[in-house]
Protein backbone atom coordinates (compact mmCIF):
# COMPACT_ATOMS: atom_id res chain seq x y z
CA UNK A 1 0.00 0.00 0.00
CA UNK A 2 1.25 3.54 -1.20
CA UNK A 3 1.92 5.46 1.97
CA UNK A 4 0.58 9.12 1.27
CA UNK A 5 1.91 12.63 2.58
CA UNK A 6 -1.26 13.72 2.77
CA UNK A 7 -3.83 11.11 1.52
CA UNK A 8 -5.12 14.86 -0.57
CA UNK A 9 -6.63 13.84 -4.00
CA UNK A 10 -4.23 15.49 -6.05
CA UNK A 11 -1.23 13.65 -3.96
CA UNK A 12 -3.03 10.24 -5.22
CA UNK A 13 -3.62 11.21 -9.00
CA UNK A 14 -0.19 12.13 -9.49
CA UNK A 15 1.40 9.52 -7.27
CA UNK A 16 -0.63 7.07 -9.53
CA UNK A 17 1.42 9.16 -12.22
CA UNK A 18 -1.99 10.39 -13.77
CA UNK A 19 -1.90 13.82 -15.79
CA UNK A 20 -2.81 16.45 -13.02
CA UNK A 21 -5.79 18.80 -14.16
CA UNK A 22 -6.53 21.68 -11.56
CA UNK A 23 -8.77 24.50 -10.73
CA UNK A 24 -8.78 27.99 -9.68
CA UNK A 25 -11.52 29.40 -7.90
CA UNK A 26 -11.24 33.49 -6.18
CA UNK A 27 -13.51 33.96 -2.97
CA UNK A 28 -16.49 36.91 -3.29
CA UNK A 29 -15.54 40.43 -2.36
CA UNK A 30 -18.13 39.93 0.38
CA UNK A 31 -19.66 36.61 2.76
CA UNK A 32 -21.72 35.41 -0.59
CA UNK A 33 -21.49 31.64 -0.20
CA UNK A 34 -24.12 31.01 -2.72
CA UNK A 35 -22.07 32.54 -5.22
CA UNK A 36 -18.98 30.38 -4.53
CA UNK A 37 -21.02 27.48 -4.34
CA UNK A 38 -22.29 28.43 -8.31
CA UNK A 39 -18.70 28.59 -9.11
CA UNK A 40 -18.15 25.03 -7.42
CA UNK A 41 -20.47 23.32 -9.79
CA UNK A 42 -18.56 24.32 -12.57
CA UNK A 43 -15.36 22.91 -10.86
CA UNK A 44 -16.55 19.81 -9.49
CA UNK A 45 -15.97 16.80 -11.16
CA UNK A 46 -13.66 18.68 -13.99
CA UNK A 47 -10.73 19.23 -11.70
CA UNK A 48 -8.69 17.11 -9.40
CA UNK A 49 -8.70 19.88 -6.41
CA UNK A 50 -9.06 23.92 -6.96
CA UNK A 51 -7.09 26.47 -5.75
CA UNK A 52 -8.50 29.04 -2.71
CA UNK A 53 -6.90 32.19 -3.18
CA UNK A 54 -6.04 34.21 -0.18
CA UNK A 55 -6.92 37.89 -0.73
CA UNK A 56 -5.04 38.25 -4.73
CA UNK A 57 -3.90 40.76 -5.74
CA UNK A 58 -3.91 42.31 -2.23
CA UNK A 59 -7.97 43.00 -2.48
CA UNK A 60 -9.80 42.24 0.41
CA UNK A 61 -11.84 38.62 0.06
CA UNK A 62 -13.87 36.54 1.88
CA UNK A 63 -10.33 34.37 3.29
CA UNK A 64 -9.48 31.78 1.71
CA UNK A 65 -9.86 29.63 4.74
CA UNK A 66 -13.40 29.89 5.01
CA UNK A 67 -13.52 29.12 1.07
CA UNK A 68 -11.85 26.37 1.46
CA UNK A 69 -13.83 25.03 4.13
CA UNK A 70 -16.80 25.48 1.93
CA UNK A 71 -15.60 23.98 -0.93
CA UNK A 72 -14.70 20.85 1.49
CA UNK A 73 -18.59 20.83 2.55
CA UNK A 74 -19.77 21.11 -0.86
CA UNK A 75 -17.58 17.89 -1.76
CA UNK A 76 -14.67 19.45 -3.85
CA UNK A 77 -11.36 19.69 -2.74
CA UNK A 78 -9.36 22.76 -1.96
CA UNK A 79 -5.78 23.83 -2.84
CA UNK A 80 -5.80 26.21 0.44
CA UNK A 81 -3.90 29.21 -0.96
CA UNK A 82 -2.10 31.18 1.93
CA UNK A 83 0.24 34.34 1.51
CA UNK A 84 3.41 35.52 4.02
CA UNK A 85 1.79 38.99 3.54
CA UNK A 86 -1.31 39.17 5.47
CA UNK A 87 -0.48 36.67 8.65
CA UNK A 88 2.42 36.25 10.86
CA UNK A 89 3.77 32.79 12.03
CA UNK A 90 1.62 32.43 14.85
CA UNK A 91 -1.60 32.92 12.18
CA UNK A 92 -0.17 31.05 10.41
CA UNK A 93 0.16 27.84 12.15
CA UNK A 94 -2.95 28.29 13.48
CA UNK A 95 -4.60 28.55 10.33
CA UNK A 96 -2.98 25.64 8.68
CA UNK A 97 -3.95 23.68 12.03
CA UNK A 98 -7.74 25.04 11.37
CA UNK A 99 -7.50 24.36 7.67
CA UNK A 100 -6.45 20.69 8.78
CA UNK A 101 -9.21 20.36 11.36
CA UNK A 102 -11.56 21.72 8.45
CA UNK A 103 -10.52 18.70 5.72
CA UNK A 104 -7.83 20.88 4.08
CA UNK A 105 -4.75 18.70 2.45
CA UNK A 106 -3.70 20.88 0.29
CA UNK A 107 -1.88 23.85 0.70
CA UNK A 108 0.18 26.58 -1.44
CA UNK A 109 2.61 28.41 -0.07
CA UNK A 110 3.37 32.19 -1.35
CA UNK A 111 4.54 35.49 -0.79
CA UNK A 112 1.95 37.61 -2.02
CA UNK A 113 1.29 40.30 -4.27
CA UNK A 114 2.71 43.53 -2.27
CA UNK A 115 -0.39 45.33 -0.97
CA UNK A 116 0.17 48.40 -2.83
CA UNK A 117 -1.41 46.92 -6.20
CA UNK A 118 -5.04 46.25 -3.84
CA UNK A 119 -7.09 47.66 -2.31
CA UNK A 120 -5.84 49.32 0.93
CA UNK A 121 -2.63 49.90 -0.27
CA UNK A 122 -2.69 51.85 3.34
CA UNK A 123 -1.81 48.78 5.20
CA UNK A 124 1.16 47.57 6.93
CA UNK A 125 2.04 44.34 5.56
CA UNK A 126 3.89 41.19 7.92
CA UNK A 127 6.78 39.41 5.86
CA UNK A 128 7.65 37.85 9.07
CA UNK A 129 8.63 34.72 7.08
CA UNK A 130 8.49 34.64 3.54
CA UNK A 131 7.37 31.80 1.28
CA UNK A 132 10.21 29.79 1.17
CA UNK A 133 10.29 29.56 4.94
CA UNK A 134 6.34 28.64 4.66
CA UNK A 135 7.03 25.73 3.18
CA UNK A 136 9.78 24.68 5.53
CA UNK A 137 7.40 24.93 8.46
CA UNK A 138 4.67 23.38 6.88
CA UNK A 139 6.79 20.29 5.75
CA UNK A 140 8.27 20.45 9.83
CA UNK A 141 4.90 20.42 10.85
CA UNK A 142 3.62 17.79 8.57
CA UNK A 143 6.85 15.20 9.16
CA UNK A 144 8.39 16.26 12.54
CA UNK A 145 4.76 17.16 14.29
CA UNK A 146 6.24 20.26 15.71
CA UNK A 147 5.73 23.58 15.92
CA UNK A 148 8.34 26.12 15.14
CA UNK A 149 9.58 26.00 18.34
CA UNK A 150 10.19 22.64 18.78
CA UNK A 151 7.15 22.04 20.84
CA UNK A 152 5.05 18.91 19.90
CA UNK A 153 1.90 19.13 17.77
CA UNK A 154 -0.82 17.09 19.25
CA UNK A 155 -2.65 16.03 15.91
CA UNK A 156 0.02 17.31 13.35
CA UNK A 157 -1.42 18.67 9.74
CA UNK A 158 -0.91 16.32 7.07
CA UNK A 159 -0.66 18.81 4.13
CA UNK A 160 0.16 17.94 0.54
CA UNK A 161 2.92 20.81 0.24
CA UNK A 162 2.50 23.34 -3.16
CA UNK A 163 4.58 26.51 -4.01
CA UNK A 164 4.39 29.24 -7.42
CA UNK A 165 6.94 29.12 -9.66
CA UNK A 166 7.68 32.46 -11.94
CA UNK A 167 9.92 31.15 -14.90
CA UNK A 168 9.60 34.75 -16.49
CA UNK A 169 10.71 36.82 -13.73
CA UNK A 170 13.83 38.02 -13.62
CA UNK A 171 17.18 37.45 -13.30
CA UNK A 172 15.87 34.24 -15.71
CA UNK A 173 19.38 32.38 -14.71
CA UNK A 174 18.41 32.38 -11.18
CA UNK A 175 14.62 31.00 -11.41
CA UNK A 176 15.75 27.60 -11.75
CA UNK A 177 17.57 27.29 -8.92
CA UNK A 178 14.78 29.23 -6.53
CA UNK A 179 12.89 26.36 -7.89
CA UNK A 180 15.53 24.06 -6.38
CA UNK A 181 15.56 26.01 -2.77
CA UNK A 182 11.82 25.18 -3.21
CA UNK A 183 11.63 21.82 -3.63
CA UNK A 184 14.62 21.08 -1.25
CA UNK A 185 12.54 23.56 1.42
CA UNK A 186 9.61 20.61 1.07
CA UNK A 187 7.64 21.78 -1.98
CA UNK A 188 5.81 18.44 -3.01
CA UNK A 189 4.06 19.97 -6.25
CA UNK A 190 4.80 23.19 -8.08
CA UNK A 191 2.21 25.11 -10.02
CA UNK A 192 3.52 27.98 -12.47
CA UNK A 193 2.63 31.24 -12.80
CA UNK A 194 0.47 31.64 -16.26
CA UNK A 195 2.49 30.62 -19.39
CA UNK A 196 1.99 32.61 -22.40
CA UNK A 197 5.93 32.54 -23.60
CA UNK A 198 6.12 28.79 -24.77
CA UNK A 199 9.72 28.80 -26.02
CA UNK A 200 11.13 30.19 -22.79
CA UNK A 201 9.16 27.70 -21.22
CA UNK A 202 10.07 25.13 -23.51
CA UNK A 203 13.70 26.24 -22.52
CA UNK A 204 12.93 26.44 -18.41
CA UNK A 205 11.54 22.54 -18.41
CA UNK A 206 14.69 21.95 -20.09
CA UNK A 207 17.11 23.41 -17.50
CA UNK A 208 14.09 22.00 -14.44
CA UNK A 209 15.04 18.23 -16.45
CA UNK A 210 18.99 18.13 -17.13
CA UNK A 211 18.85 19.29 -13.00
CA UNK A 212 16.53 16.80 -12.14
CA UNK A 213 14.13 18.64 -10.60
CA UNK A 214 10.76 17.02 -12.23
CA UNK A 215 11.98 13.89 -10.25
CA UNK A 216 12.36 15.38 -6.62
CA UNK A 217 8.48 17.02 -7.20
CA UNK A 218 5.38 17.51 -9.75
CA UNK A 219 5.26 20.57 -11.61
CA UNK A 220 2.20 21.43 -12.86
CA UNK A 221 2.27 24.32 -16.26
CA UNK A 222 0.16 27.24 -15.15
CA UNK A 223 -2.34 27.95 -17.90
CA UNK A 224 -4.54 30.75 -18.09
CA UNK A 225 -7.03 31.56 -21.12
CA UNK A 226 -7.30 34.92 -22.49
CA UNK A 227 -10.84 36.29 -22.58
CA UNK A 228 -9.95 38.94 -25.42
CA UNK A 229 -7.06 40.89 -26.66
CA UNK A 230 -7.94 43.56 -24.10
CA UNK A 231 -7.12 40.77 -21.19
CA UNK A 232 -4.13 40.14 -22.91
CA UNK A 233 -2.93 43.98 -23.19
CA UNK A 234 -3.92 44.86 -19.71
CA UNK A 235 -1.75 41.82 -18.38
CA UNK A 236 0.89 42.54 -20.23
CA UNK A 237 1.14 46.49 -19.22
CA UNK A 238 -0.06 45.86 -15.46
CA UNK A 239 0.22 42.63 -14.14
CA UNK A 240 3.63 41.92 -12.66
CA UNK A 241 6.02 39.04 -14.20
CA UNK A 242 3.68 37.96 -16.76
CA UNK A 243 5.46 37.48 -20.13
CA UNK A 244 3.08 37.69 -22.84
CA UNK A 245 4.44 37.56 -26.28
CA UNK A 246 2.88 39.97 -28.89
CA UNK A 247 2.59 37.24 -30.92
CA UNK A 248 -0.44 36.39 -29.20
CA UNK A 249 -1.69 39.57 -28.71
CA UNK A 250 -1.80 39.45 -32.59
CA UNK A 251 -3.42 36.93 -32.88
CA UNK A 252 -6.38 37.50 -30.58
CA UNK A 253 -6.37 41.03 -32.58
CA UNK A 254 -6.43 38.98 -35.52
CA UNK A 255 -9.92 37.51 -35.40
CA UNK A 256 -13.31 39.27 -34.73
CA UNK A 257 -14.07 40.52 -31.27
CA UNK A 258 -16.94 38.01 -30.72
CA UNK A 259 -14.23 35.40 -31.91
CA UNK A 260 -11.20 36.46 -29.55
CA UNK A 261 -12.61 34.28 -26.61
CA UNK A 262 -12.52 31.67 -28.55
CA UNK A 263 -9.36 31.90 -30.06
CA UNK A 264 -7.92 32.50 -26.72
CA UNK A 265 -9.70 29.35 -25.51
CA UNK A 266 -7.87 28.05 -28.85
CA UNK A 267 -4.94 28.32 -27.64
CA UNK A 268 -4.98 27.32 -24.11
CA UNK A 269 -5.75 24.11 -25.94
CA UNK A 270 -2.84 24.06 -27.45
CA UNK A 271 -0.66 25.01 -24.88
CA UNK A 272 -1.96 22.04 -22.47
CA UNK A 273 -1.73 19.26 -25.65
CA UNK A 274 1.76 20.23 -26.24
CA UNK A 275 2.18 20.65 -22.20
CA UNK A 276 0.79 16.68 -22.01
CA UNK A 277 4.31 15.36 -24.05
CA UNK A 278 6.63 17.90 -22.56
CA UNK A 279 9.16 16.36 -20.50
CA UNK A 280 9.13 17.35 -16.78
CA UNK A 281 5.43 18.67 -16.80
CA UNK A 282 3.24 16.38 -14.40
CA UNK A 283 -0.43 18.41 -15.20
CA UNK A 284 -1.77 21.51 -15.83
CA UNK A 285 -2.93 24.07 -13.41
CA UNK A 286 -5.97 25.64 -14.97
CA UNK A 287 -6.64 29.39 -13.89
CA UNK A 288 -9.71 30.82 -15.70
CA UNK A 289 -10.12 34.04 -13.61
CA UNK A 290 -13.88 34.71 -13.39
CA UNK A 291 -14.55 31.99 -16.03
CA UNK A 292 -15.06 29.53 -14.25
CA UNK A 293 -18.14 28.43 -16.01
CA UNK A 294 -15.53 27.72 -19.19
CA UNK A 295 -13.51 25.06 -17.41
CA UNK A 296 -15.91 22.13 -17.93
CA UNK A 297 -15.95 22.74 -22.08
CA UNK A 298 -12.25 23.53 -21.61
CA UNK A 299 -11.89 19.82 -19.84
CA UNK A 300 -13.69 18.62 -22.21
CA UNK A 301 -12.22 19.95 -25.06
CA UNK A 302 -8.83 19.48 -23.95
CA UNK A 303 -9.39 15.69 -22.94
CA UNK A 304 -8.55 15.18 -19.31
CA UNK A 305 -11.69 13.87 -18.70
CA UNK A 306 -13.25 12.15 -17.13
CA UNK A 307 -10.85 12.73 -13.81
CA UNK A 308 -9.42 9.45 -12.22
CA UNK B 1 22.56 58.86 9.06
CA UNK B 2 18.89 59.26 9.84
CA UNK B 3 17.02 60.42 7.06
CA UNK B 4 14.39 63.21 7.41
CA UNK B 5 11.33 65.27 4.70
CA UNK B 6 10.49 68.51 5.33
CA UNK B 7 6.45 68.82 6.60
CA UNK B 8 4.64 70.69 4.00
CA UNK B 9 4.09 74.95 5.51
CA UNK B 10 0.61 74.40 5.41
CA UNK B 11 0.70 71.44 7.91
CA UNK B 12 3.38 73.30 10.03
CA UNK B 13 1.38 76.32 10.16
CA UNK B 14 -1.40 74.61 11.08
CA UNK B 15 0.13 73.48 14.25
CA UNK B 16 1.17 76.87 15.59
CA UNK B 17 -2.35 78.59 14.05
CA UNK B 18 -2.96 80.40 17.54
CA UNK B 19 0.51 80.61 18.54
CA UNK B 20 2.26 84.20 18.41
CA UNK B 21 5.88 83.80 19.21
CA UNK B 22 7.74 80.53 18.28
CA UNK B 23 11.25 78.93 18.28
CA UNK B 24 12.20 77.10 15.23
CA UNK B 25 14.73 74.65 16.66
CA UNK B 26 17.26 73.02 14.36
CA UNK B 27 20.05 69.60 14.55
CA UNK B 28 23.04 69.78 13.31
CA UNK B 29 23.22 66.22 13.32
CA UNK B 30 21.73 63.92 10.11
CA UNK B 31 19.02 66.35 9.61
CA UNK B 32 21.91 68.99 8.86
CA UNK B 33 23.99 65.85 6.94
CA UNK B 34 20.88 65.66 4.71
CA UNK B 35 19.59 69.04 4.51
CA UNK B 36 16.49 68.99 5.88
CA UNK B 37 16.81 70.43 9.82
CA UNK B 38 20.14 72.26 9.92
CA UNK B 39 20.29 76.01 11.08
CA UNK B 40 19.85 77.05 7.55
CA UNK B 41 16.75 75.30 6.88
CA UNK B 42 15.15 76.58 10.19
CA UNK B 43 16.07 79.67 9.06
CA UNK B 44 14.72 79.16 6.07
CA UNK B 45 11.25 77.34 7.08
CA UNK B 46 10.96 80.39 9.69
CA UNK B 47 11.73 83.44 6.76
CA UNK B 48 8.23 81.58 5.14
CA UNK B 49 6.14 81.04 7.96
CA UNK B 50 6.60 85.19 8.77
CA UNK B 51 6.07 85.67 5.28
CA UNK B 52 3.00 83.57 5.51
CA UNK B 53 1.29 84.64 8.34
CA UNK B 54 1.79 88.54 7.50
CA UNK B 55 0.09 87.85 4.29
CA UNK B 56 -2.67 86.63 6.58
CA UNK B 57 -3.09 89.46 8.85
CA UNK B 58 -1.61 87.76 11.69
CA UNK B 59 2.15 88.52 12.04
CA UNK B 60 4.05 85.62 14.20
CA UNK B 61 7.42 86.35 15.82
CA UNK B 62 10.16 83.52 15.36
CA UNK B 63 13.42 82.83 16.61
CA UNK B 64 16.00 80.24 14.84
CA UNK B 65 18.69 78.19 16.99
CA UNK B 66 19.94 75.42 16.37
CA UNK B 67 21.45 72.38 18.86
CA UNK B 68 24.60 70.70 18.30
CA UNK B 69 22.22 67.67 18.69
CA UNK B 70 18.35 66.93 20.33
CA UNK B 71 19.15 63.36 20.88
CA UNK B 72 21.95 64.30 23.70
CA UNK B 73 20.52 65.36 27.31
CA UNK B 74 23.69 67.61 27.15
CA UNK B 75 22.66 69.43 24.35
CA UNK B 76 19.18 69.59 24.95
CA UNK B 77 19.79 70.97 28.35
CA UNK B 78 21.11 74.21 26.88
CA UNK B 79 17.55 75.24 25.94
CA UNK B 80 16.64 75.62 29.54
CA UNK B 81 16.74 79.30 29.87
CA UNK B 82 14.96 80.38 27.03
CA UNK B 83 12.64 77.57 26.18
CA UNK B 84 9.94 79.42 28.36
CA UNK B 85 10.17 82.49 26.27
CA UNK B 86 8.13 80.97 23.25
CA UNK B 87 4.71 79.76 23.20
CA UNK B 88 5.33 76.67 20.98
CA UNK B 89 9.24 74.84 19.34
CA UNK B 90 9.14 73.78 16.16
CA UNK B 91 12.14 70.94 16.06
CA UNK B 92 13.46 70.43 12.92
CA UNK B 93 15.27 66.90 14.55
CA UNK B 94 14.12 63.31 13.65
CA UNK B 95 11.63 62.05 15.92
CA UNK B 96 14.40 61.38 18.71
CA UNK B 97 14.56 65.43 19.05
CA UNK B 98 10.96 66.49 19.78
CA UNK B 99 11.09 63.72 22.38
CA UNK B 100 14.39 64.24 24.50
CA UNK B 101 12.34 68.21 24.68
CA UNK B 102 8.98 66.91 25.83
CA UNK B 103 10.41 64.62 28.16
CA UNK B 104 12.96 67.59 29.58
CA UNK B 105 10.25 70.46 29.39
CA UNK B 106 7.34 68.80 30.50
CA UNK B 107 5.57 72.44 30.20
CA UNK B 108 6.62 73.27 26.35
CA UNK B 109 4.79 72.49 23.48
CA UNK B 110 7.13 70.73 20.99
CA UNK B 111 5.82 70.31 17.11
CA UNK B 112 7.88 67.62 14.47
CA UNK B 113 8.87 70.39 11.57
CA UNK B 114 10.09 66.79 9.69
CA UNK B 115 9.00 63.56 8.64
CA UNK B 116 11.62 61.28 9.64
CA UNK B 117 11.94 58.72 7.03
CA UNK B 118 14.68 55.95 6.86
CA UNK B 119 18.37 54.89 7.91
CA UNK B 120 20.06 55.79 4.58
CA UNK B 121 22.72 57.69 2.58
CA UNK B 122 23.15 60.16 -0.09
CA UNK B 123 23.38 58.31 -3.89
CA UNK B 124 23.92 61.36 -5.50
CA UNK B 125 23.41 65.44 -4.91
CA UNK B 126 19.79 65.63 -3.14
CA UNK B 127 18.53 61.96 -3.24
CA UNK B 128 18.58 59.32 -0.51
CA UNK B 129 18.16 56.16 -0.35
CA UNK B 130 17.00 53.50 2.71
CA UNK B 131 19.67 51.12 3.20
CA UNK B 132 18.72 49.73 7.00
CA UNK B 133 15.80 48.62 8.97
CA UNK B 134 17.51 48.47 12.16
CA UNK B 135 16.69 44.88 12.50
CA UNK B 136 19.07 44.60 15.36
CA UNK B 137 20.43 41.16 14.16
CA UNK B 138 22.75 42.50 11.22
CA UNK B 139 23.40 39.89 8.11
CA UNK B 140 24.50 41.91 5.05
CA UNK B 141 27.57 39.98 4.94
CA UNK B 142 24.54 36.76 3.74
CA UNK B 143 23.55 38.75 0.90
CA UNK B 144 26.85 39.97 -0.68
CA UNK B 145 26.83 43.31 1.60
CA UNK B 146 23.63 44.14 0.23
CA UNK B 147 20.22 44.25 2.83
CA UNK B 148 16.86 42.46 1.85
CA UNK B 149 14.93 43.40 5.41
CA UNK B 150 15.34 46.67 4.55
CA UNK B 151 15.78 46.79 0.37
CA UNK B 152 13.30 44.28 -0.50
CA UNK B 153 10.01 45.56 -0.41
CA UNK B 154 8.68 41.84 1.12
CA UNK B 155 11.85 42.12 3.14
CA UNK B 156 12.31 38.28 1.50
CA UNK B 157 15.63 35.83 2.43
CA UNK B 158 14.93 33.86 -0.46
CA UNK B 159 14.16 36.31 -3.23
CA UNK B 160 13.76 37.90 -6.08
CA UNK B 161 9.97 37.68 -5.91
CA UNK B 162 7.98 36.99 -8.94
CA UNK B 163 7.54 40.73 -9.56
CA UNK B 164 11.04 41.41 -10.88
CA UNK B 165 11.67 42.21 -14.07
CA UNK B 166 14.57 43.89 -15.66
CA UNK B 167 16.32 44.53 -12.92
CA UNK B 168 13.31 47.27 -10.95
CA UNK B 169 11.12 46.49 -7.97
CA UNK B 170 7.47 45.53 -9.09
CA UNK B 171 6.62 48.02 -6.24
CA UNK B 172 8.09 51.34 -7.93
CA UNK B 173 9.71 51.50 -11.24
CA UNK B 174 11.94 53.99 -9.54
CA UNK B 175 13.39 51.36 -7.40
CA UNK B 176 15.75 48.63 -7.80
CA UNK B 177 15.19 45.12 -7.03
CA UNK B 178 17.79 44.32 -4.64
CA UNK B 179 17.54 40.65 -4.84
CA UNK B 180 18.43 40.75 -8.91
CA UNK B 181 21.79 42.69 -7.34
CA UNK B 182 22.34 40.08 -4.90
CA UNK B 183 21.52 37.06 -7.32
CA UNK B 184 24.11 38.63 -9.77
CA UNK B 185 26.92 39.52 -7.62
CA UNK B 186 26.73 35.83 -6.01
CA UNK B 187 26.35 34.53 -9.78
CA UNK B 188 29.20 36.70 -10.84
CA UNK B 189 31.60 35.85 -8.14
CA UNK B 190 30.98 32.50 -8.32
CA UNK B 191 28.85 32.02 -4.66
CA UNK B 192 25.44 31.18 -6.08
CA UNK B 193 25.47 28.34 -2.94
CA UNK B 194 25.30 30.90 -0.58
CA UNK B 195 21.92 31.90 -1.99
CA UNK B 196 20.36 28.60 -2.57
CA UNK B 197 20.12 26.93 0.81
CA UNK B 198 16.63 27.82 2.98
CA UNK B 199 17.99 30.76 5.91
CA UNK B 200 17.09 30.38 9.71
CA UNK B 201 14.21 31.83 10.46
CA UNK B 202 14.69 35.42 11.67
CA UNK B 203 14.49 36.32 15.07
CA UNK B 204 12.32 39.46 15.56
CA UNK B 205 13.11 40.29 19.23
CA UNK B 206 15.70 42.07 18.74
CA UNK B 207 13.84 44.24 15.69
CA UNK B 208 11.07 46.89 16.78
CA UNK B 209 8.67 43.94 17.44
CA UNK B 210 10.68 42.83 20.60
CA UNK B 211 9.37 46.18 22.35
CA UNK B 212 10.99 49.45 22.43
CA UNK B 213 14.64 48.89 22.39
CA UNK B 214 17.53 49.76 25.07
CA UNK B 215 21.17 49.64 24.42
CA UNK B 216 23.40 49.58 27.39
CA UNK B 217 27.38 49.81 27.87
CA UNK B 218 27.89 48.94 30.97
CA UNK B 219 31.43 50.16 30.99
CA UNK B 220 30.23 53.81 29.96
CA UNK B 221 27.27 53.70 32.47
CA UNK B 222 29.90 52.73 35.46
CA UNK B 223 32.46 55.69 33.91
CA UNK B 224 35.28 53.71 33.42
CA UNK B 225 35.78 55.22 29.96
Amino acid sequence: MTEYKSGSNLEKVLTAGHFAFTGECGPPKGANADHLKKKFAYLKGNVDCVNMTDNQTAVVRMSSLAGSALMVAEGLEPNFQMVCRDRNRLAMMSDILGAYALGVRNMLCLSGDHQTFGNHPEAKNVHDIDSMQLIAMVKKMRDEGKFLNGEEIDVPPKMFIGAACNPFADPYEFRVHRLATKIAAGADFIQTQCIFNMEKFRDFMKKVVDMGLHEKCYILAGVTPMKNAGMANFMSKFVPGMDIPDSLIKRLKGVDKRDQAEEGIKFALEQIAEFKEMEGVAGIHLMAIEWEHKVPEIAERAGVLPRP
Amino acid sequence: MIVADRKSLDEILGMVADKDKILVLGCKGCVTVCNVGGLKEAEILAASMKIARKKAGQPLEIDTKALERQCDNEYVSQLADHVADYQAVVSMACGVGPQFLSEMYPDQVFFPGVNTTFFGGAVQHGVWEERCAGCGTCGIHLFGGLCPIARCAKSLLHGPCGGSSNGICEVHKDTACIWDAIVKKKMETGHLEDIVGVKPFKDWRTARDGGPRRSIREELVKGNI
